[in-house]
């Protein structure tokens, strides 16, 4: 741990040097972007003294694709399947910061069925983006398959209600300027209370696999510890954040949608290694499923959809709004600027991995090349949100 | 003690083990090209065309060619061109129809953004997700033949919402009847109306079907 | 928290040189903003940092855009009396005036400590092709370290005092600012069976007769 980290390269450098520029015996490894565990095309230069890192230059982009732009030269409604396609484990939470932003551009109100089907709907997809995130890690630690395979088997169940309340799994396009799309039935509404109901023995089940196990502990804990004061100036939201002892949620400080009818407990960590960014996730996920239980007995009867909300021939007035959510991964949030036309004048996706990755280098200095791995996994990123 | 973690993960994997041969709720895997998975009602995937008729699906399409899907479509991939000439509708109404209606299935992410903005119902969501194929081009450009499939074949795939569909459309038919039937009687009751406006929809109707 | 008028005039006393501009939104969101000038503006963002009655310790989200130089009417509508006595009339006075292109970043900021936010700060370049330089504020807030290198990557604004300032998402040999409003991207024009805008325009210059349609049209 005693490794001092390099100097930042010279403004407009590349970062990929020639051995000739590295002091000493350091030596250069280019992980990825072909490569399991960067979760994608994602691709990190890392300087090595010894096996320990002394610099690490994230690359971007490879899954780049303008977004942004595409958004400009389609309607407000237009964009909405590509949110899908941001995160694509978390499409519901995209579409509902997406529809905030725009119903804040435009000042739309949403009827409260359609409130209370949201905070279901986003519950849902924070179980699934954290089980995700679970069986992952333990991915990168090392342990082929079980526990991946298990939290993939949960998942599935709740992409099977989504499917059949959004007709797809994963690209779901669901929420709308306004309200929802689909009424959800009688017989979703009990399937998804089956599902809230069965998901705790299996958490239980998850944990007494992985939780108290010595070589997952030896494995995360201190590992890319993460200061709050860090953490707080780099912007990093989300269970990262919380992980670090930093008491901030948007559904309690925003308090956005229906979410303070709700009695719901925040986890916060301690030490802000990889183990309490895990610990987080778990803790997460059975308040969400305090949440889910209360809003599904909740739910009140009524339109889902505001009838006075436009589908087609939406032009906003000009102006501007940034409208932002609790995502799974962190604060997702819209910025979207009207000048009075069919498109967005400007359309910004403020993508939370992307962000989060802010600190990678800070977290994997001084630690192995396998712990940047472990730490990398524990950020949570999509690439498809951080290339956008 | 160090290892009882390990020593409970093993108990965990084991009961899942011994667990996937007898438990249904632990056996997950589906033998798929042999056994079909059960698609819910609501999955959609890529657009088809509705016609009313089995027997002639291109002369009794719904789609009347007013191109606001081509329009509205997130990554555009549909091309329509409008017809030249007029043919009766459902319900005898003449009407432009698709010359050209293509589906570019390899652009196409089946948001079904084209179904919600159609206000014809003459565009669904299909089910059908085995459409592999080796060509790239030719093969996923769906021309209106083959996007064209009968109002019965809509019914299999999505009984809810076509019953609703047909509920409204028959409620259209039967308002637009009655309005025509009121239109009739005071026509007939008022004779000494002017002609004039009723002339040219008469010389429309005797131009010859195969005008182009 | 104070209101954004108020912050201005406290921001106003404690920098008297600086120039800064209440930027108001009409949307329904009421976001409105405060425009900084380029020389003051990282003094002023560390003052709103650590003020302890603001304490904007995040810097959420930096954004990028793009004005190009466009013309604006003016409409003055002044009511003139009517000399015979009638009702006085309302006289629509038109001025056209160009306004200059320029390039802007928004940063939105949120105070974790107080709960509060969004404070809203724009800075504006000078114009659209050499004076793009404007300081960046990644030294008060790191969080703006990758976003601003998006938005030099994307828009081609230059930011003075960051640390890194690379292409991001772009390769490194990339040329333009994918992100202005008038770029074009080069003619890698590959045939698509539905064409359309821009892309059929293409189509047309790479296929001049016939036109391609996608299927030939049966008969009715």
């Amino acid at each position: 741990m005693n490794a001092t980290p390099l100097a930042n390269p010279s403004s407009g450098a590349h970062v990929r040097s020639v051995p000739g520029d590295l002091p000493g015996d350091l030596m250069e490894v280019s992980m990825g972007p072909h490569h399991p565990s960067t979760h994608g095309v994602f691709r990190m230069i890392v300087t090595l003294d010894g096996e320990t890192i002394v610099r690490l230059k994230p690359v971007f982009g490879y899954l780049h694709r303008n977004h942004e732009k595409l958004a400009e030269n389609t309607s407000y409604l237009g964009s909405m399947p590509y949110t899908d396609r941001l995160d694509y484990l978390n499409s519901m939470t995209n579409n509902w910061a997406y529809a905030r932003a725009v119903e804040q551009l435009a000042g739309i109100a949403v009827p409260e069925r359609a409130e209370y089907v949201r905070v279901i709907l986003a519950e849902l997809t924070r179980l699934l983006n954290h089980t995700c995130l679970a069986g992952f890690l333990m991915q990168d630690c090392g342990c082929s398959g079980t526990p991946l395979m298990y939290a993939f088997r949960e998942r599935e169940k709740i992409l099977d209600l989504f499917e059949s309340l959004s007709g797809s799994r994963m690209m779901c396009n669901y929420q709308r300027f306004g309200g929802c799309r689909v009424d959800p039935s009688a017989a979703w509404l009990a399937a998804a209370q089956q599902l809230v109901d069965g998901y705790g023995p299996f958490l239980d089940e998850f944990e007494a696999l992985l939780t108290g196990n010595e070589i997952l502990l030896a494995r995360t804990q201190g590992v890319g510890r993460l200061s709050a004061a860090l953490a707080i100036n780099a912007g990093v939201t989300g269970p990262m954040l919380r992980a670090t002892g930093v008491n901030y949620d948007l559904r309690k400080v925003d308090g956005y949608g229906v979410y303070p009818r709700f009695q719901f407990r925040i986890p916060l960590g301690e030490h802000g290694d990889v183990y309490d960014r895990y610990m987080i996730r778990i803790l997460e996920m059975r308040e969400s499923l305090a949440i889910l239980r209360q809003a599904l007995a909740g739910l009140p009867a009524g339109p889902i959809m505001n009838p006075a909300a436009k589908l087609r021939g939406f032009r906003p007035k000009a102006g501007e709004a940034y409208g932002r959510i609790e995502g799974p991964k962190g604060e997702i949030g819209f910025h979207l600027v009207s000048d009075g036309g069919p498109n967005p004048w400007r359309y910004h996706v403020r993508a939370p991995s992307f962000i989060n990755l802010t600190i990678l280098e800070d977290l994997c200095l001084g630690h192995t090349v396998a712990d940047a791995v472990i730490i990398l996994g524990s950020i949570d990123i999509v690439l498809g949100e951080v290339d956008r | 003690m160090l290892g009882s973690g390990i020593l409970q993960g093993l108990l965990v994997t084991a009961k899942n083990f011994v667990g996937s041969f007898h438990d249904p709720a632990r056996y997950t895997t589906l033998e798929y090209p042999e056994v079909k998975p059960a698609l819910p009602e609501a999955y959609r995937n890529f657009p088809f065309l509705v016609c009313d008729n089995a027997t002639d699906p291109l002369g009794t399409l719904r789609c009347v060619a007013c191109q606001i899907c081509e329009k509205e479509c997130p990554p555009q991939c549909i091309y329509i061109e409008k017809s030249r000439d007029k043919k009766p509708d459902a319900t005898g109404k003449p009407q432009i129809y698709p010359a050209v209606f293509a589906i570019d299935t390899s652009v196409c992410m089946s948001c079904q953004i084209c179904v919600e903005v159609c206000p014809f119902d003459a565009i669904k969501m299909d089910q059908v997700f085995e459409v592999a194929t080796t060509d790239r081009y030719a093969a996923l450009l769906l021309d209106r033949g083959q996007l064209t499939k009968p109002n019965t074949y809509f019914h299999t795939i999505h009984p809810t919402e076509a019953a609703e569909v047909d509920a409204r459309l028959a409620a259209d038919r039967q308002a637009a009847e009655e309005k025509a039937r009121v239109a009739a009687l005071a026509k007939a009751k008022a004779p000494a109306a002017p002609q004039a406006p009723a002339a040219p929809v008469a010389k429309r109707d005797q131009t010859p079907e195969s005008a182009p | 928290m104070e209101t954004l008028t108020q912050l201005r005039d406290r921001i106003a006393a404690l920098f008297p040189a600086a120039n800064v501009v209440l930027v108001t939104n009409p949307s329904p969101s009421a976001q409105h903003a405060l425009r900084l000038d380029a020389t003051h503006a990282r003094a002023i963002a560390t003052f709103l940092r650590d003020d302890p009655a603001l304490q904007l310790d995040q810097c959420t989200n930096v954004t990028g855009i793009d004005w190009p130089e466009k013309e604006v009417v003016d409409v003055a509508r002044t009511t003139v009396a009517d000399p015979a006595g009638g009702a006085p009339r309302v006289v629509e006075e038109k001025t056209r005036r160009i306004e200059p292109g320029r390039l802007e970043v928004v940063y939105h900021l949120y105070s974790i400590a107080l709960g509060h936010g969004p404070v809203v700060l724009r800075l504006v370049t000078g114009n659209r092709t050499d004076a793009v330089t404007l300081p960046s504020l990644t030294p008060v807030w790191r969080s703006a370290e990758f976003q601003e290198r998006e938005v030099y990557d994307l828009f081609g604004i230059v930011f003075e005092g960051h640390p890194d300032l690379r292409r991001i998402l772009m390769w490194d040999g990339f040329k333009d600012h994918p992100m202005r409003r008038d770029y074009r991207e080069p003619d890698d024009y590959e045939w698509e069976p539905t064409p359309h805008g821009d892309v059929l325009a293409k189509a047309k210059l790479h296929y001049p007769a016939p036109a391609p349609t996608p299927a030939a049209p049966s008969a009715p």
